[in-house]
């Protein structure tokens, strides 16, 4: 039986409402005892984790591991090193791969190829159409059997939209939870940059928020219909959010998602044309981005992701609206959702308010809720899956601090804090720093 | 070397006075005469000889800042003034006028434009004041007066109304 | 990030928008062209201040006009011009845009004039010289997707400041489709730069980008509205592809709205003049009546446009970064 002590380290852990000086005790890769060791408890490894936070392994709802058939960009095991790396032990990847995850062979393969590398548990979402076409539907059960947890459209919104309903009526029958990207299929396709006087000066074509809007008040529609379970993912305007707080209040079954550079950035970050910016979906107005940040902390927004996306320099170093759309976000994750907790959280006047287990939160327990998938919490007997780090200790974002393959982010260059100390999957630390 | 005179002791307008004789007489007998100015002394200098001696119709001014030897060094100059040749270049005697004659690149960079204009029979420098301290085979055909002028100090002609006035300026320009 | 356009001394390093970049410095490349007007009545039209210097004309877009004009202007400084014509389509299936640049600054190039079909390219390229330490190599930008054209804002202004000397009273209607233009984005903000205290924008709605009023410009879509007192109009060339795109229904009707006819052209003040960046589309954007007329000054500012070119590119070459 191997056992593992984390001892003296600030426990964080929402799922079970625990946030102080809490010793952690592991054996046989599960959670044994919070707190006080069991009886007759021997250490086998012991870590010291004083002055430092120990959490549930972070669950992200997207990363692309760019594995099967992008594998010039990216690879299974420098992406899952990259997750480890960011203190991720968990995480959702989206079918757009090639060929696209709409097989249950290709999806046996990936999860099986994600297990012998023996880091991050990998979770894909199933393609809800084959292709991702929005024609066909794909065998959901079969998909599910070989282990989707969700299915999805990726960037391809369905244009027919009785096809999506067909498509979320026949994910209801099993109880699948449909992920989309609320985007209308033709208003701001072209787009590069978020409509507004911002990408009016400087010239790039817009995808106006009603790109948005208009898509979740017809996915809104459809799941009225079809009762469907639905996860939206990577919003990003203050009126979408909105729509969606009005959806919960009416007890729609939605939640959703933004990407975690999003919860930062504006329009105005696109400076001069950084090609690092260019993002979908693109960065919005300093409105937007403050409802992002309001909705995260009363709930409207369930959590935060990465939304990973390894972009090779030949892809990204061009001209603005040539460049690859997509940051590099697994290595990022914790430290911008620290970020959160600091630039906002902690400014709420609500006594309590605890920015960093709420940040911690929105990364963990209640990411894993929305995924469906049993991570994000250290109770007695869940898989001994943590992440531990220093939330005050600074690292500049490089090419070289970075694990991943994608370089690119729009926070090349910066400090942040947050440095992931180590990531123990399975109670085995699989990276220390 | 003629006498050389105190720099702080030079009477602007006295020694336009003599100028203004030694290019009449040097110009006597000439056909096809006209007087370009090199901005901004020169041209000044040039307007009043072509009033003194009648010339105004054949009257020119030189901006030397496209042909300046100094440009990789300097780049543009932040004043370009626009040259102005009304004549025809080609076949006339131009005096060419400037105020300070000193290393003998603007005189260069003046006759290489005068060039681009056309063939002119001949070219003669006049000059308020010569200072010295030649860096090409430079020399004028008229000059009032002699002076040295310490390095790092600039010798500058000034026009207040109709006063010339010429000051000592310790800041290069 | 700082301003790619000027070197730590505030001078001009690149001219990539006019966006930004301080009055005096849009006015000492007004004041530096008026000393180039004069030099194509010579007989030697050329001066040697950019001898022995290489421009690379890197045109990812096609133009013609454009194009001649900065050879031109290239010439007549006595820079050596090499033409380059990439294709969109060549430089996907070859060089990548950085690739090529680094490939002619190895071949010394000083002075890279770039048009490209996407908005900000000459950002990338100026931002890469910048980091590979290249202070002698200059980036002009020809026009760069719906962005910016900012010789043809500086000639427009050139043009302006020809026939009407002060700015600050004057009332300007750009006309047209704006919302794809990269020359009304450059004429707005060397308008407003200069201090032009009314800036107006003519088209349907469907022609007129959001954002506008922040810009500094007042929208009309009714065109005699919006001529009514004014004393420079600037025609802006429709092109095919919006009657496709869905923008327009037809040149015919469009005419009928937005064309500048002699009627229209009575609204304005009886000494308006008429400017077009070309080339027209007669019967599209304007009547031939007028194209022809007194009050337009197309081809001086063609004429302007080379003298203004060469400002910009000596002035450039003179400032090493």
């Amino acid at each position: 039986m191997t056992t593992l002590h984390i001892k003296n380290g600030h426990l964080i852990d929402p799922a079970n409402g625990i946030d102080g000086l809490q010793d952690l005790f592991i054996a046989d890769g599960k959670v044994l005892a919070v707190g006080a060791a069991p009886a007759g408890f021997v250490a086998g490894t012991t870590f010291d984790a004083a002055g430092l936070v120990v959490s549930p392994g972070l669950v992200d709802l997207s990363a692309r591991l760019r594995e099967p058939g992008y594998e010039y960009k990216a690879t299974l095991e420098s992406e899952l090193q990259a997750a480890l790396q960011g203190g991720v032990t968990s995480l959702v990847c989206p079918p757009d791969t090639d060929p696209v995850l709409d097989e249950p062979g290709l999806v046996e393969m990936l999860k099986y190829r994600a297990k012998t590398q023996d880091k991050a548990h990998v979770h894909p979402l199933g393609a809800l159409t084959m292709g991702l076409k929005g024609q066909s539907l794909t065998e959901m059960a079969e998909l599910t059997e070989a282990g989707c947890i969700g299915f999805a459209q990726a960037e391809e919104p369905i244009e027919d939209t009785t096809v999506l309903l067909r498509a979320m009526q026949y994910a209801n029958t099993f109880g699948y939870t449909v992920w989309l990207r609320p985007q209308d299929p033709h208003i701001g396709r072209g787009g590069i940059a978020h409509s507004g006087p911002l990408a009016s000066r400087l010239g790039l074509s817009g995808v106006p928020v009603m790109s948005e809007t208009i898509a979740l008040h017809t996915i809104f529609e459809l799941m009225r219909a079809s009762r469907a379970r639905v996860h939206l993912c990577r919003i990003s305007s203050a009126a979408g959010l909105e729509l969606i707080r009005a959806a919960k209040a009416e007890g729609l079954p939605v939640t959703c998602d933004v990407g975690v550079h999003h919860v930062h950035l504006t329009d105005a970050d696109i400076g001069f044309f950084d090609p690092n910016a260019r993002v979908t979906p693109p960065f919005r107005s300093q409105r937007d981005r403050d409802a992002i940040r309001a909705g995260l902390f009363d709930g409207t927004v369930d959590a935060m992701c990465s939304d990973h996306t390894p972009v090779d320099d030949d892809e990204k170093l061009l001209p603005f609206g040539e460049a690859s759309p997509g940051a590099t976000g697994l290595e990022l994750l914790l430290s911008l959702a620290l970020k959160w907790a600091d630039d906002y959280a902690l400014a709420q006047p609500q006594a309590g308010a605890r920015p960093l287990a709420r940040a911690v939160a929105k990364v963990t327990a209640d990411a894993a809720r929305v995924a469906g998938i049993p991570a994000g919490s250290l109770a007695i007997g869940e898989a001994a899956d943590i992440c531990v780090f220093d939330p005050a200790a600074r690292w500049t974002v490089s090419s070289s601090s970075l694990a991943s393959q994608g370089k690119h982010t729009p926070f090349l260059g910066y400090e942040l804090s947050g440095v992931v100390k180590a990531t123990i999957v399975a109670g085995r630390v699989a990276f220390q720093r | 070397m003629s006498n050389l005179v105190n720099p702080s002791q030079l009477d602007a307008e006295a020694l336009y006075r003599v100028l203004l004789e030694q290019v009449r007489s040097g110009l006597a007998g000439a056909s096809n005469v006209a007087i370009v100015g090199i901005h901004s002394g020169g041209a000044w200098l040039a307007e009043r000889l072509a009033r003194d001696l009648d010339l105004t119709a054949r009257l020119g001014v030189l901006d030397v800042s496209f042909y300046r030897d100094d440009f990789a060094q300097k780049g543009l100059h932040a004043d370009v003034k626009p040259t102005k040749i009304a004549f025809d270049v080609a076949g006339a005697t131009i005096l060419l006028v400037d105020d300070v004659l000193y290393t003998g690149r603007t005189t260069r960079a003046a006759i290489n434009e005068l060039f681009d204009y056309g063939r002119p029979a001949k070219i003669m420098l006049a000059a308020l004041v010569d200072r010295g301290e030649r860096q090409l085979p430079v020399a004028a055909d008229f000059v009032a007066a002699f002076t040295a002028v310490p390095p790092g100090q600039a010798l500058v002609l000034k026009q207040a109304g109709d006063k010339f006035t010429l000051t000592i300026d310790t800041h290069h320009a | 990030m700082l301003n790619p356009q000027l070197n730590k001394h505030g001078e001009l390093q690149h001219l990539l928008t006019i966006e930004g970049l301080p009055k005096s410095i849009v006015n000492h490349i007004l004041d530096t062209a008026s000393s180039f007007v004069g030099i194509s009545d010579r007989d030697v039209k050329k001066v040697p201040l950019m001898r022995g210097k290489s421009v690379f004309n890197l045109f990812f877009e096609n133009s013609t006009r454009t194009r001649t004009t900065f050879e031109i202007a290239s010439k007549r400084l006595s820079a050596d011009v090499i033409n380059l014509n990439i294709q969109a389509s060549s430089a996907s299936k070859g060089e990548s845009l950085l690739d090529t640049i680094d490939n002619l600054s190895a071949m010394h190039a000083d002075m890279f004039v770039v048009r490209h079909a996407q908005s900000g390219a000459p950002y990338l390229i100026a931002k890469h010289l910048i980091d590979t330490k290249q202070p002698h190599v200059h980036v002009v930008n020809a026009g760069d997707g719906r962005h910016a054209h900012p010789t043809q804002g500086l000639l427009d202004m050139y043009t302006i400041r020809h026939y009407k000397k002060d700015f600050t009273n004057l009332t300007v209607a750009i006309v047209g489709d704006i919302l794809h233009s990269r020359v009304a984005r450059s004429d707005i903000h060397a308008l407003t730069t200069l201090g032009v205290p009314e800036v107006r924008a003519i088209g349907p709605h469907t022609l007129l980008p959001g954002g506008l009023d922040q810009m500094g410009v007042r929208t009309f879509t009714n065109m005699d509205e919006g001529l009514k007192g004014v004393d420079v109009i600037i025609m802006l060339r429709l092109q095919n592809e919006r009657m496709s795109g869905a923008l327009l229904p037809s040149a015919q009707e469009y005419f009928k709205s937005y064309g500048l006819t002699p009627e229209r052209l009575a609204l304005a003040k009886p000494d308006a003049i008429v400017m077009h960046p070309g080339p027209m589309n007669r019967g599209v954007e304007i009547d031939s009546a007028v194209a022809d007329g007194p009050q337009a000054v197309i081809l001086p500012q063609v004429t302007f446009g080379i003298a203004v070119r060469m400002a910009v590119m000596s002035i450039l070459a003179g400032n090493q970064g």
